[in-house]
């Protein structure tokens, strides 16, 4: 059996604790008092992983089983969760490959052959043919991808989106257009943590930007409290009136899965494991990492960590109607990630990892750096956030100032552009947004290229200004100072640094609080 | 006699200052230096109309350092006569009286020498009052020389006196300092300059350096013109905090250009196989002044279809003119002024301009290394305009 969450306190005895910060990690000694969350251990993987999905397609919630809802001669999409999930990518089989052959077999049996295949990927990058196929498998790939029934979902594309309408608070709801006339959608998704799936699949995941910007502003991340709490998501409150408003107007059929916690395969597996209870081998693997990342070349480097695949265990299969699906969702998704924090705290110090949902196979940016440390990781909390009003966040990460031309050409724009204007989100939205969300050759780039769309980078930037509100002070250990300090933030070589930095706004011996992920957890905050 | 800096360059000592590259020091103390310090004879007024000017502040220009780097052209050969006295942007005071001007009367200098100052039949170029066009430069009863400070007979602003003919003389108004109206000939070149580039209203600028020809082009585009974005190519601190205070709406680093026009003018922005990048779409206008290579590359590269390209720096060789024709640019030259308006012009923003501090490096002509090695750095050191100040040379 698992062991559940643990908030640790630090004292003499505690050994010096894992950090990640990008491309590598460090051995981190915390002051005397500081409390460690750890993530639950990983939950136990279903065994028979085809055996569940078709159990789920045959007993769905809140629905007739799939075979039911499939007869000849219907339009048929499927669609599903693209590159950005899971993190890192899954080994081989992916777990949308299985559910999706299953989907197909089911359909075949059922004399469907109008059968389309999408990547639900709104306005990130498009998926490559190698990434297309590692999600879904050869088979799939080969029988779908040349005829051109397998592909990725362009939000740019006029000609081929459809407006529905607007829900009662005004807000316009327009998807992919062969989705939207469908008789049925099955969306296949891979919740990795709770902000993901529910209403956010399909209304997200196929839309357009004219339907996007209704819930991706600063007003609205600023709002939510947090993303990863739906009932208290501005962000999901707007995704969850438009998916009631699409259900109106064609029939979906949601197949989310659960992951559990184990992210690092060996031999980087001590990473899933607390300090104190590495055995000999962990240690040495931990020796022989350490030392090998400090040696390699930066090329090496970072093909060392694009090509980690991870052994997830799945912890669910269910299918069925959107809502009903998406609950029995989070209980697992919170069952894998939740621990229980009692009070907030002064200072809350976060590592960031080589990647996030928006750089699988490029380097993280430090816009993405950002959104990953103060956008997701710090809006993972339920109830409050760990770190008090007017408290610090300090952060792990090289920052370096690098861009991956080919998938994030705007960032670099941004980066030199608006945030040398300002790093305030709602100003940066007002002068700057539109601009970049209709600049032509982005959408050029975004629609023919590898590139996220022009506007993605605001995103990232709103995705943060919830913490950048909530929190007084922002200090990153080991970041280059000058991309740092255009983003508004403070550089520190140290951990006794930043303290001291931050000591102006915490005061010299403030409460600290280390959570310690990846791999994911969720700080409900009492 | 008088104190001046003569340009006595000859072919081979032209070749040989080329040869020595960027280095000025090395030019003005090796053996190749086309230029010397000499004690001379003062230059007889011409005729009826010219008199005597004694200069007070003397510019130092980038075309003056073009000529002693070996930079420029040897086109303009045939335009001088040797051996010559430098110095076109000067404020002087008149030794004698000169038609309607009485001696002692401060003066700014229009440099071209053209029909009326060599007394000959105005040209058709003189006869429309486009007087830097004037196709008479090497005739008449002056030595070649397209402009004073190129020219054997007149002598110019480094030396101890020169003289000029009336109808290159405007009178310096009361109250303007003479650190202000030495600047007023190169502002009356960029007010040419922004008038000639004809800019649509509200129509997008991208003006490629930041030295006195690239600020004083921006004074005037946003002051005289309907620019819009008036984007401007600046390497130094000093260059950005002036180029903002002259109008840019935003100043961009040498490396940043092809990312920044694209972006403000929402251009496609492609990479051959080899050479710089270049935009499909880009800025309606685009100012080169530079002159160098680089320069004029960036700037072809940068504009829109059918917008235009205008040379204010004096041109370099070797750019590669495809956009010109792929993008059917059109391509407008600007050298001096056409003469009395662009000189009222002047006045009025030499008058109102933040141009304290511009010239921000004076030097007696004894200490003329220093000065052109001033000059040759100005960008790098933060100033804008060097000149000699004859007040106690
Ligand atoms: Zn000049
Ligand atoms: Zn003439």
């Amino acid at each position: 059996m698992s062991r559940p969450g643990f908030v640790l306190e630090v004292d003499d005895r505690t050994p010096p604790l894992l950090v990640h910060e990008g491309e590598g990690f460090r051995l981190e000694r915390f002051p005397t008092g500081t409390r460690v969350i750890y993530p639950p251990e990983s939950l136990p993987g279903i065994r028979d992983i085809d055996a569940a999905i078709a159990n789920a397609l045959e007993n769905p919630e809140n629905s007739e089983p799939l075979r039911a809802l499939l007869r000849p001669g219907m339009r048929l999409t499927i669609a599903f969760d693209d590159v950005s999930l899971p993190l890192p990518p899954m080994k081989r089989p992916d777990i949308r490959q299985r559910i999706m052959e299953q989907v197909l077999t089911l359909a075949a049996q059922a004399g469907v052959d109008d059968v389309e295949i999408i990547a639900a990927l709104a306005l990130h990058r498009r998926m490559m043919p190698s990434e297309l196929q590692h999600a879904l498998g050869e088979r799939i790939y080969r029988s779908f991808a040349p005829q051109g029934l397998l592909y990725n979902h362009d939000a740019e594309d006029k000609d081929n989106l459809e407006f529905i309408g607007e829900t009662e608070k005004g807000e316009e709801v327009e998807i992919n257009k062969r989705a939207a006339t469908s008789d049925l959608i099955v969306y296949v998704n891979i919740n990795i943590v709770p902000m993901d799936g529910g209403h956010k699949s399909v209304p997200i995941g196929l839309a357009s930007y004219r339907s996007l910007r209704h819930h991706h502003n600063s007003h609205t991340m600023v709002h939510s409290r947090s993303f990863m709490d739906a009932e208290k998501s501005a962000m999901h409150h707007s995704a969850w009136r438009m998916g009631r408003l699409l259900k109106e107007h064609v029939k979906i059929f949601t197949v989310e899965t659960t992951l559990n916690n184990d992210i690092f395969p060996e031999p980087i597996g001590f990473m899933n494991k607390r300090e104190w209870e590495w055995g000999v081998r962990d240690q040495a693997n931990m020796l022989a990492a350490k030392r090998g990342i400090a040696l390699a070349p930066k090329k090496l480097k970072r093909k060392i960590f694009e090509d980690v695949r991870s052994a997830y265990g799945i912890t669910g299969v269910h299918a069925g109607e959107t809502e009903a699906v998406h609950a029995k969702t989070l209980e697992n998704c919170f069952k894998q990630q939740a621990v229980e924090v009692q009070g907030q705290t002064d200072v809350l110090i976060m590592g960031v990892p080589f990647i996030g949902p928006y750089n699988v196979n490029a380097v993280m940016n430090p816009i993405l750096a950002t959104c990953m440390g103060l956008g997701y990781f710090f809006n993972s909390y339920r109830n409050m956030p760990v770190v008090r009003k007017g408290g610090a966040v300090i952060l792990y990460h090289p920052v370096q100032y690098e861009f991956n031309q080919l998938h994030h050409p705007s960032y670099v724009d941004f980066f030199e552009e608006v945030l040398a204007e300002s790093t305030d989100p709602a100003t940066i939205e007002k002068k700057f947004e539109k601009q970049y969300a209709t600049d032509p050759w982005y959408i050029h780039l975004y629609r023919t290229s590898y590139a996220y769309h022009g506007v993605h980078p605001f995103y990232m930037w709103y995705w943060a200004a919830h913490a950048m509100d909530h929190v007084g002070d922002v200090v990153w250990v080991g970041g280059n100072r000058k991309a740092v300090e255009r983003m508004g933030f403070r550089a520190a070589s140290t951990l006794n640094d930043a303290l001291e930095m931050v000591s102006h706004t915490v005061g010299r011996s403030p409460s600290i609080t280390y959570t310690h992920n990846p791999p994911h957890l969720i700080s409900d905050v009492r | 006699m008088m104190l001046a800096l003569e340009m006595y360059r000859s072919l081979p000592r032209y070749v040989a200052a080329k040869a020595m590259g960027g280095r000025i020091p090395g030019v003005l103390t090796g053996p190749a230096a086309p230029i010397r310090l000499i004690t001379r004879d003062a230059p007889k007024p011409r005729g009826p109309g010219w008199a005597r000017v004694k200069p007070i502040l003397s510019g130092i220009c980038g075309s003056d350092l073009g000529a002693i780097f070996g930079h420029t052209s040897l086109y303009f050969s045939a335009l001088v006569s040797m051996p010559f006295v430098p110095g076109h942007e000067v404020v002087g005071e008149l030794m004698d009286d000169c038609e309607d001007l009485p001696k002692g009367t401060r003066v700014v200098l229009d440099s071209v020498l053209a029909c009326a100052a060599r007394g000959v039949e105005p040209c058709p170029s003189c006869e429309s009052g486009n007087t830097n066009l004037c196709d008479r430069i090497t005739v008449g009863h002056v030595s070649p020389g397209l402009q004073t400070g190129y020219c054997a007979d007149t002598g110019g602003g480094w030396g101890g006196e020169f003289v000029a003919h009336r109808s290159q003389l405007y009178a310096v108004p009361e109250g303007l300092s003479d650190e202000r109206a030495v600047l007023v000939e190169p502002i009356a070149c960029a007010v040419h300059t922004a008038l000639k580039a004809n800019i649509p209203e509200n129509g997008s600028v991208l003006v490629s350096g930041a030295g006195a020809v690239g600020l004083f082009v921006t004074l005037a585009l946003r002051e005289l013109t309907g620019a819009g974005r008036i984007s401007v190519v600046a390497k130094h601190a000093r260059q950005v905090e002036l180029a903002r205070a002259f109008g840019a709406s935003d100043v961009l680093a040498p490396d940043e250009v092809p990312a920044r026009v694209r972006r403000a003018t929402s251009a496609f922005r492609l990479s051959p196989e080899r050479g710089p990048e270049f935009l499909l779409g880009g800025v309606d206008v685009a100012i080169d002044a530079v002159g160098s290579k680089s320069s004029l590359d960036t700037v072809m590269r940068t504009t829109r279809a059918g917008g235009r390209v205008v040379l204010s720096g004096m041109p370099s060789t070797g750019a590669d003119l495809s956009p010109v024709w792929f993008r059917e640019l059109e391509m407008v030259g600007t050298y001096a002024t056409a003469g009395a308006e662009a000189f009222g012009k002047a006045f009025e923003l030499a008058a109102h301009a933040p141009l304290d501090g511009v010239v921000g490096g004076r030097y007696p002509l004894y200490r003329w290394r220093e000065a052109l090695d001033h000059a040759h750095s100005a960008g790098r050191l933060g100033t804008v305009k060097v000149a000699f100040d004859l007040r106690n040379s």
